[in-house]
């Protein structure tokens, strides 16, 4: 260990940043609007998302009703149905969470965490939310198309997703693929932005192992992400080339309609396989930000170090770089080799290894801590029990074995939805809880956000646990209306009413939460700086919120980790990143 | 998706090298006070854009590589080459193009030579003559599918054509995307910013010009059926 010698003050003086580095809006427009503050930003992303994510969540009420009440909404036609379930997944998985996650809280908690003034590239910064902005767009221009939106299913498998049949063929479909590779190419300039401004943004001070485990999170989903989109990128244009030029990438010799087309010889498969080679750490690219959000909450509110700081990190490394050999374990139905099988069944559990370390780490960081139950520790909480249970279901269907009848049911709505929609949307409502009071300078209402938490978390599981039974039972997925089946019990008919009920009362607590919003910006209590009495470096700025720039005259410096909470001797139970030791090492 | 896979341990090894080399082993509770290393002081060693261009590259490989296991997949699958000569005759032209693509990013690489030496006139000469060259190159390709499509054979025709004209058509644009960043730092240069100002821009736009012209040649190597030989090995080695 190599430490500085301490000048008298027993503190090295602070790198002065020049002032002219930094862009400055000259009006309300380019100070709100079309600003380059990564802050801003963040809140654009943020507000986007979740008003995109409505949109989704009511589409999710629409498909409960019909499953629940077949028959009773003569507007729910089929073709509705499976574009509802197209744009729900899609949005939801891609437009919402990843852009709250990497796009909101990267935004907003990079630049402030690692001690920098701003993003690498601020002009590129915002560049990628405007294209993230238009990607949105046209994504809600589609369901205005003749036609509607597309009804392909998120996962847009051709052939059926550019042929005759399929909800969307004529303009739904195209209208998505460019939607998507907009939002790939918004995403990368972003992205370009989170990695460099880790790498090279850093205070003094500030070394890789001294970064909070939210930052890492941020850092290898993007990674992960920067590497994965591409796939996509290369799925969707392929797939225009195919659906506007006529070529046959992923289109086979079909006959339709006693016709033959004129595609053939292309490979469905090989769409698969880019697919998934995206679609699988896009997993990770969700679950990694909440990995290390949901750290730091636990840390701050039970006042303890984060147990096992080095393994937390090499896991988060560990589960970037394997998530890259799963992919097939999503087409285990597809007719594949069994060897190439058995192979990715093998991965897929190794990768439960470092999780499982995380979830221990987690525990153990609980363990005689001194546990403030806040809303931001209540959903993280909820998340690692939510987490443990989705995985553990993963577990299930990784093997092929137990894939193979259980794919096409609605076990496996139930398994992704715990591990990859509940889970990581509590750590979106616990980070918001969390840092909200940084971004506005004012608490959220604390009996509000209990109500929305007991309602979302009693509610979600009144949705997705009974989906298990039902998908045990073969109640299979994707079906518009089950109609008879000797072997679905009538009981099913109740579990699903009963499974609706609960998702219209969770979906209508977001209300609350959205109000809470919105009356807190005005009206809540007043925040100060460090309402947690929490370390990392955004509860240290100058001003709450952070103006631009983010510090003083100059950038702090840190002395520390970010998980010296509790510690024997201190004379408060934190001591911020930032804060000089107390005796001068030799 | 064999190819990607090999791109992908690239990158993993030299981020794993790096990681290495950022005391991951460190026991960050146990050490307080500033330390030495990195950031050492407000600046760091290298420059935030040259960071971002390498991201931008892996990136950028990535695709490409995609692309290409795409292309080597669909091979695997059809029954006969789709390299078929009858499929599609690979314009003689691409020969010329492929020439004109290495002055390009020759002359890039002297004006980045002279950029250090801080001679103007020097990089003016490269800049102009590797604009110029990448121009001829873009007209070339635009030539190429023009003859192609002359001969009867467009982007549906069959999966070679398909795939040729994919596979040009992404390296073009990467090439336009360049050719707009070579645009602004000549007119930094033409404005008469101070050498030292531009040389990074230089260095930037020389390095992306060597990785369009690495791209193009693994591109060009595959179009023309080389690379069969050497996945059919690597086939061969893998089961």
């Amino acid at each position: 260990m190599s430490e500085v010698t301490l000048g008298a003050s027993g503190a090295i003086p602070a790198a002065e940043v020049e002032d002219v580095e930094l862009y400055h809006p000259k009006s309300w427009i380019t100070k709100y609007v079309y600003s380059q503050d990564a802050k801003i930003i963040a809140v654009q992303y943020s507000l986007t998302a979740m008003a995109i994510g409505v949109v989704a969540l009511v589409l999710s009420w629409l498909m409960r009703l019909q499953l629940a009440f077949p028959g009773y909404f003569s507007f729910i036609a089929v073709e509705d149905y499976y574009q509802f379930i197209t744009m729900h997944g899609m949005i939801m998985v891609i437009y919402l969470l990843t852009a709250l996650f990497l796009g909101g809280f990267g935004n907003y908690l990079i630049p402030l965490m690692v001690g920098a003034r701003d993003m690498a590239f601020p002009y590129v910064n915002m560049l990628s939310y405007w294209i993230y902005l238009l990607a949105v767009l046209v994504l809600v221009a589609s369901f205005f198309t003749p036609g509607g939106p597309t009804g392909a299913g998120w996962t847009l498998y051709p052939p059926q997703a550019i042929l005759s049949g399929t909800p969307g063929q004529q303009i739904g479909i195209v209208m998505m693929l460019v939607s998507l590779i907009l939002f790939i190419i918004g995403f990368t300039m972003g992205g370009l932005n989170y990695v460099v401004t880790v790498l090279q943004g850093r205070t003094r001070g500030m070394t890789l192992m001294r970064l909070p485990l939210t930052v890492w999170g941020i850092f290898t989903a993007t990674v992960m992400a920067l590497l994965a989109f591409p796939a996509l990128f290369v799925a969707c244009v392929m797939m225009l080339f195919d659906r506007l030029l006529g070529t046959s990438f992923f289109m086979p010799s079909l006959v339709s309609m006693g016709e033959h087309l004129s595609y053939g010889g292309g490979s469905p498969i090989l769409f698969q396989h880019l697919f998934w080679f995206f679609g699988h750490p896009e997993v990770y690219i969700v679950a990694l930000p909440a990995f290390g959000i949901v750290s730091d909450l636990i840390s701050t509110h039970a006042r303890k170090n984060i147990f096992g700081y080095r393994m937390m990190v090499w896991a988060i490394v560990g589960i970037g770089a394997l998530s890259f050999v799963v992919w097939a374990h999503h087409m285990y139905v597809s007719g594949m080799n069994l060897n190439f099988g058995f192979f990715f069944a093998v991965t897929t559990l190794i990768i439960a290894v470092p999780t499982a370390i995380k979830v221990y780490n987690w525990v153990l960081t609980l363990w005689r801590g001194d546990i403030h139950l806040t809303v931001p520790m209540l959903f993280a909480l909820a998340f690692i029990v939510t987490f443990v249970n989705g995985g553990l279901t993963g577990l299930f269907l990784g093997n092929v074995v137990v894939d193979l009848p259980l794919s096409g049911t609605m076990f496996v709505v139930a398994h992704f939805h715990m591990v990859m929609g509940v889970a990581p949307i509590f750590v979106v409502f616990g980070g918001i809880y969390h840092w909200y009071p940084k971004v506005t300078g004012r608490m959220l209402d604390d009996t509000l956000g209990k109500i929305h938490f007991w309602v979302t978390f009693l509610g979600a599981y009144a949705i997705f646990f009974p989906m298990h039974y039902l998908g045990l039972m073969g109640v299979p997925r994707r079906y518009y209306e089950l109609g008879e089946m000797a072997f679905v019990p009538k009981s099913a008919e109740t579990l699903n009413i009963f499974i609706t009920v609960a998702a219209l009362i969770v979906g209508a607590a977001q209300v609350v939460f959205w109000f809470n919003m919105a009356w807190s910006l005005f009206k809540g209590r007043l925040a100060g700086g460090n309402p947690w009495n929490a370390n990392s470096l955004e509860w240290q700025t100058p001003q709450t919120p952070p103006t631009h720039g983010n510090w003083g005259k100059e950038l702090p410096v840190v002395y520390r980790w970010a998980y010296d909470y509790s510690v024997p001797g201190a004379e408060r139970d934190f001591v911020p990143q930032n804060q000089p030791p107390a005796t001068p090492h030799a | 998706m064999t190819t990607m896979l090999l791109f992908l341990a690239v990158i993993a090894g030299i981020s794993g090298w790096w990681l290495s080399q950022q005391r991951l082993t460190a026991k960050p509770w146990l050490e307080e006070g500033v330390l030495g290393g990195f950031p050492d002081t407000g600046v760091s060693p290298r420059p935030a854009v040259k960071t971002g261009l390498g991201v931008f590259l892996a990136v950028a490989g990535c695709l490409f590589s995609l692309l290409i296991s795409a292309y080597v997949m669909r091979v695997d699958l059809a029954s006969s080459s789709i390299v078929d000569k009858a499929a599609l005759p690979i314009p003689n032209l691409l020969w010329l193009n492929t020439g004109v693509l290495v002055l390009s990013s020759a002359a890039l690489q002297w004006a980045w030579v002279e950029a250090r030496r801080g001679q103007t006139n020097g990089v003016r000469a490269g800049l102009l003559a590797g604009a110029i060259a990448t121009l001829v190159f873009v007209a070339g390709q635009l030539l190429a599918w023009r003859q192609l499509t002359q001969a009867g054979y467009f982007v549906a025709s069959n999966p070679a054509t398909s795939f040729f004209y994919l596979l040009t058509g992404a390296h073009g644009l990467h090439v336009l995307g360049g050719l707009v960043a070579l645009g602004r730092t000549a007119s930094k240069v033409w404005r008469g910013v101070a050498m030292a100002q531009v040389r990074l821009s230089v260095e930037l736009c020389a390095i992306y010009w060597h990785f369009l012209l690495l791209i193009w040649l693994i591109v060009f190597g595959l179009i023309m059926g080389w690379a069969d030989d050497l996945v059919s090995i690597c086939r061969a080695l893998v089961t």
